[in-house]
């Protein structure tokens, strides 16, 4: 192996424009441990500087670096070239269902305006207020809120839900998945009116469970699972007459 | 309101799919059994009509069928088609109707 991990160089086509554009091609030296958001960082220094394109903490920590990689939905900080490269080749697309801004920046404002509808924000209660909660660990509301808490915000899930591109009004699982783990934080003081506001016809009812969110998530949590249990809380809660 | 709507088609959905999943089963041994025994159309038919059971079992199978099929249709429709909430619905119910009506001629047949 050459010293600098560099025998061999990456054939790389980089979306350019918004919906009017095409692909750019460039050649980028192959390293080792490279990942992708490193292969467009080179050429936005090295080849092209108007390329543009989003990130910020580089560590998987932050979810603004999502791209569409060889055709899926990725994160690019911590996607390695060596596990997506086919042949050395490389295609770089903006993240699939949100509107273009330019190259492979996409503009997110749809995708955080439907947490908001999805009531996906904590209600306080007063009691709250008194003091800390007491929420037992082992209890299941905790579990099922700790399996889908860990939620990045990167918009893969999104991109990866084919309900959403069929209908743009869809809630989508990242807003659904966060609503359920509000549902099943004891110290929110409106579980119901988190439950109402995704029962619409654009929310979990009109979920297919084909698992295109879950099987993308980078941080490997089940949105499927999450609005399955909206689904079964929701139905609960129609029972009680509570909705 | 829409939200209590969806609610309500879910569990319709599910409940029929748990009505339809032992009557389908039924319905496809029945025919084989019909067919590899040799039946012609005029034994089955005395068969049938000599028990109860068979147009109890059909009407119940056409219901959720009728049910089932239309909820579905309408979200099909809803996601490929242009037509939203309203044209859905409606293409739904006139589904539904249709189901009910050719299958109890069909069980009226059979009974
Ligand atoms: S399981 Fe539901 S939310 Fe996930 S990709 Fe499929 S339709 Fe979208
Ligand atoms: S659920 Fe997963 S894929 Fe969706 S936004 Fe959160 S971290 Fe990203
Ligand atoms: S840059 Fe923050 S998650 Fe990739």
């Amino acid at each position: 192996m050459a010293a600098a991990g560099t025998e061999k160089s990456l054939k790389v086509d980089i979306w350019r424009g918004d919906d009017d554009g095409y692909y750019q091609s460039f050649t980028v030296p192959h390293e080792t441990s490279q990942t992708i958001l490193d292969v467009v960082t080179y050429v936005q220094r090295k080849l092209d500087a108007t390329l543009s394109y989003r990130f910020a903490c580089r560590v998987g920590m932050c979810g603004s670096c999502a791209m569409t990689v060889n055709g899926r939905p990725r994160w690019t900080c911590r996607t390695h070239v060596d596990s997506v490269a086919e042949d050395g080749y490389i295609k770089i697309d903006p993240l699939r269902n949100f509107p273009r801004v330019k190259d492979l920046a996409v503009d997110m404002t749809v995708f955080f305006d439907k947490w908001r509808d999805a009531k996906a924000r904590f209600v306080p209660s007063e009691a709250d207020l008194d003091g800390f909660a007491q929420v037992d660990p082992d209890s299941r509301e905790r579990k099922e809120a700790s399996a889908a808490i860990e939620c990045i915000g990167c918009g893969i899930c999104y991109a990866a839900c084919d309900l959403v591109s069929w209908n743009p009004d869809y809630l989508g699982p990242a807003a659904l998945n966060r609503a359920w783990t509000l549902v099943n934080d004891v110290r929110d003081a409106d579980p119901n009116g988190h439950l109402k506001a995704v029962a619409g016809d654009a929310g979990c009812h009109a979920c297919h469970s084909q698992q295109g969110c879950t099987s993308h998530c980078p941080k490997s949590l089940s949105p499927t699972a999450s609005i399955a249990g909206l689904k079964r809380k929701s139905f609960a809660a129609l029972l009680k007459g509570a909705l | 309101m829409s939200g209590r709507l969806e609610l309500w088609l879910f569990v319709l959905q599910r409940l029929s799919a748990m009505v339809l999943a032992p009557l389908v089963l039924i319905h496809l041994v029945t025919m084989i059994y019909a067919v590899q025994g040799g039946l012609s159309a005029a034994e089955i038919l005395s068969r049938t009509q000599a028990n109860a059971i068979w147009p109890v079992l059909y009407g119940l199978f056409i219901v959720a069928v009728a049910i089932h099929g239309a909820i579905g249709l309408r979200s099909i429709l809803r996601e490929m088609t242009p037509l939203r909430d309203k044209g859905a619905g409606a293409v739904a119910v006139a589904f539904c109707a249709l189901v009910l009506i050719l299958g109890y001629r069909a069980v009226g047949a059979i009974a």
